[in-house]
């Protein structure tokens, strides 16, 4: 009874038939909902990583310039154009309010980004395929990735990082 | 100083009751800043008005989530903590000296903060992520705030301790209050454990501490904004128990096993950052699998428990009143003119078919990736703290402003439909936004045409049709807003007094009376109503999982 003491015995009344049925079935699903995200790390092919470095802002700066001199191809808007050698490290750059660099990479191929911001925190958020994470500042996060998809994507930043924020939109292109 | 109310015949102490409208008018000024901010942020998504000028809609947006999510929830909160700790236990109120100090802190938090946003100084966001910085008033209003609910919360705690030694009441706590107990534990670690970051953020704002590392202030921040919604999700199942008990004299048909739900929500709880942090750098998936589930989804489980207590407590009373044809007979004879009964009814479905499904997908690691700051996330807080907490808090009004300001409903008639209006409204505008947010739209965001960047991009051409309906929802609900601010406002100020039990517009139930010998099931309708959500929830779970797997793949 909500406003009133419970009646008499209430702790050793017996759990009605429906209502017993309903909470076994609710535990059932809510421990399958946990094991279903183990069974996911073993056998799913999308599964954030952990993999975190320490890291600077000039630290990965310097880094991240040394990988665009290395395999810069062009410049789209301003922007570096870098096609990296498939299996190996990328670097991006997050910062206000721009994604550096523009990357071309190949499908089916595996990539091992390092994603880490010079400022503020902001969101990865690659479009259309809809994936997310996010990128903060002093520490480099280890994704790797490989594109099951060809064509043009859109880096936009979903982690409000100050009044430019809806500027901040990148691009990767996926190569056949 | 007491005066024994001539209609449910508990004593009242008149000091408790003077704390507990005050905080009211409060929450109600606070909901009113939300809410006429909610509308500037409608038009300004839409961008077929896109409203406000970059700096503003961000500003307004800070505005917004303090005072909708906080600040009006806080405020009435702590007022429906000393409603359930002196009135409703037919007890004192522990200090009033105290209760006026909790009061001042609260109001002077709210004062700092939202002049601090108005005059651009904390264009921060509600989350307020270091780096970003704000202005250090704002961080101390912040902290204000906090402490002066800490203190009111703890008042909810004395007051507990002198009813229970005064033998006010029985043996145990009535189900409201023991739920409310439940909320004030998990307020007590909120505030004590993620609040606590205000405070060396505003030494670094001060320039006091050199730096705050942003994997830290995220993790600790959490601690205060996820808990904090569990603490509404608790409040508000404690006044979904009082909706059924007032409307229709509903009761648990199991007290233990609601009891037992609400210690779920205290133990399931207590890392809740890890639910905010499974896309970020840093923590190891053993630990986001562990705090997010804690093996067994522990506080899903809890809200799946309630979930079926308190529409069996309602169909329970109503098939012992007579109304046992076939299986919801006794739902279509529910009084729905009563708004607190309608209000209660949308905010449990709400809260489960929008907030709690969407809530799952959410919180499990690796669907997160689908959702992670898309429009999806305030979608699915609308679900549950504003079409659950937030609608169920409005319904209990209803039973406020006769009961505790004395007054009669002004304009009845719009306190009937306001429920529907919006609740409705909210339920659009919710679903809407998750599905933008499927589309990838991000929340938090001026202008997804990316104008000023140096490429574009452009979202599927569906989403045009779901900023519609998101626009057709916000407006709804900011009107079903509006009706219930319009309806508390005039019958608190300028209503009819409440002369006694014949100017009560709002049934007391009484006791249905007692059941028959029943071995069967007791509230079959209620059973088949959860196992319809069981089927929805699962379809859209294995909906995201499928989506999830069509994606790049990632390590």
């Amino acid at each position: 009874m909500a406003l009133l003491p419970p009646e008499e015995g209430w702790y050793f009344k017996k759990v009605a038939k429906d209502e017993k049925m309903w909470i076994t079935l609710a535990l059932v699903v809510c421990l399958i909902l946990f094991l279903w995200m183990i069974v996911w790390h073993i056998y799913g092919r999308q599964n954030p990583s952990f993999t975190t470095y320490r890291t600077t802002p000039q630290e990965f700066n310097a880094l991240a310039t040394a990988f665009m001199e290395k395999y810069k191809t062009g410049e789209m808007n301003g922007i570096p154009v870098v096609e990296p050698s498939p299996n190996g490290d990328v670097f991006l750059v997050a910062k206000m309010w721009r994604w550096e660099p523009v990357l071309v990479l190949k499908k089916g191929q595996e990539y091992r980004f390092h994603i880490s911001s010079l400022d503020v925190l902001h969101g990865f958020s690659l479009q259309p395929v809809n994936m997310n994470f996010m990128v903060y500042p002093g520490y480099d996060y280890v994704l790797t990735f490989k594109p099951t998809s060809s064509g043009e994507f859109a880096i936009v930043c979903n982690e409000f990082c100050g009044i430019g924020h809806h500027m901040m939109i990148g691009k990767i292109i996926v190569k056949e | 100083m007491f005066r024994t109310c001539d209609i449910t015949g508990l004593k009242v102490d008149l000091n408790a009751e003077k704390l507990i409208k005050l905080n009211a008018v409060m929450a109600v000024v606070s909901l009113l800043v939300g809410v006429i901010a909610a509308l500037l942020l409608v038009l300004t998504r839409w961008q077929v008005v896109h409203l406000l000028p970059v700096e503003w809609y961000y500003r307004i947006l800070t505005l917004h989530g303090l005072n909708a999510l906080i600040f009006w929830i806080v405020f009435f909160e702590i007022a429906g903590l000393y409603f359930g700790s002196t009135i409703v236990l037919n007890s004192r109120m522990s200090s009033s000296k105290f209760g006026w100090l909790s009061l001042i802190l609260m109001v002077l938090g709210f004062l700092l903060v939202n002049s601090t946003i108005l005059t651009g100084n904390a264009d921060v966001l509600m989350t307020s992520y270091a780096p970003l910085q704000a202005h250090p008033v704002y961080y101390l209003g912040v902290i204000l705030f906090a402490v002066g609910a800490l203190i009111g919360v703890f008042l909810f705690f004395a007051n507990l301790l002198i009813a229970r030694r005064e033998r006010t009441y029985g043996d145990s706590l009535p189900l409201f209050t023991f739920g409310l107990v439940a909320a004030a534990i998990i307020a007590t670690l909120t505030l004590a454990t993620g609040a606590i970051i205000y405070i060396p953020t505003l030494l670094w704002s001060l320039g006091i501490i050199k730096s705050i590392d942003a994997g830290v202030y995220k993790l600790i921040w959490w601690g205060l904004g996820h808990s904090s919604q569990q603490i509404n999700v608790t409040a508000m199942i404690a006044v979904w128990y009082l909706g059924a008990f007032l409307t229709v004299g509903g009761t648990s048909i199991n007290e233990k096993v609601s009891r037992f739900a609400f210690v779920f929500y205290v133990i399931g709880i207590n890392v809740a950052s890890a639910h905010h942090l499974l896309v970020d750098p840093g923590p190891s998936p053993a630990w986001k699998v562990f705090n997010t589930s804690y093996i067994m989804y522990i506080a899903v489980l809890a809200s799946m428990i309630h979930a079926f207590a308190v529409p069996s407590a309602v169909e329970s009373a109503q098939r012992r009143r007579g109304f046992t044809k076939g299986l919801f007979d006794w739902l279509k004879n529910a009084p729905w003119g009563n708004p607190a009964f309608s209000a209660v009814l949308l905010s449990i479905i709400l809260f489960g078919f929008i907030g709690g499904v969407t809530g799952v997908v959410n919180g499990m690691e690796q669907t997160n990736i689908i959702v992670h700051n898309t429009l999806s996330i305030p979608g699915h807080f609308k679900g549950t703290v504003v079409g659950g907490t937030t609608l169920a808090f409005m319904g209990a009004t209803y039973y406020l402003i006769p009961l505790v300001f004395r007054k009669r409903i002004s304009f009845f008639g719009l306190a009937k439909v306001q429920p529907w209006v919006f609740g409705i409204g909210i339920a659009i505008l919710a679903v809407s936004m998750y599905i933008l947010g499927a589309f990838g739209v991000p929340r938090r965001h001026y202008d997804i045409t990316f104008s000023g960047g140096p490429f574009t991009y452009t979202f599927n051409p569906a989403v045009d049709f779901f900023w519609v309906l998101f626009a057709v929802g916000g407006i709804l609900a900011v009107i079903g807003a509006l009706m219930w601010i319009l309806v508390v406002v005039f019958s608190v100020f300028f209503g009819a007094p409440l002369r006694g039990p014949q100017d009560m517009q709002l049934q007391i139930a009484s006791p249905p009376p007692p059941a028959k010998e029943n071995h069967g099931f007791e509230a079959p309708g209620t059973l088949t109503l959860t196992l319809l959500f069981m089927g929805v929830f699962l379809i859209f779970l294995l909906l995201n999982w499928g989506w999830l797997a069509a994606m790049w793949e990632v390590k």
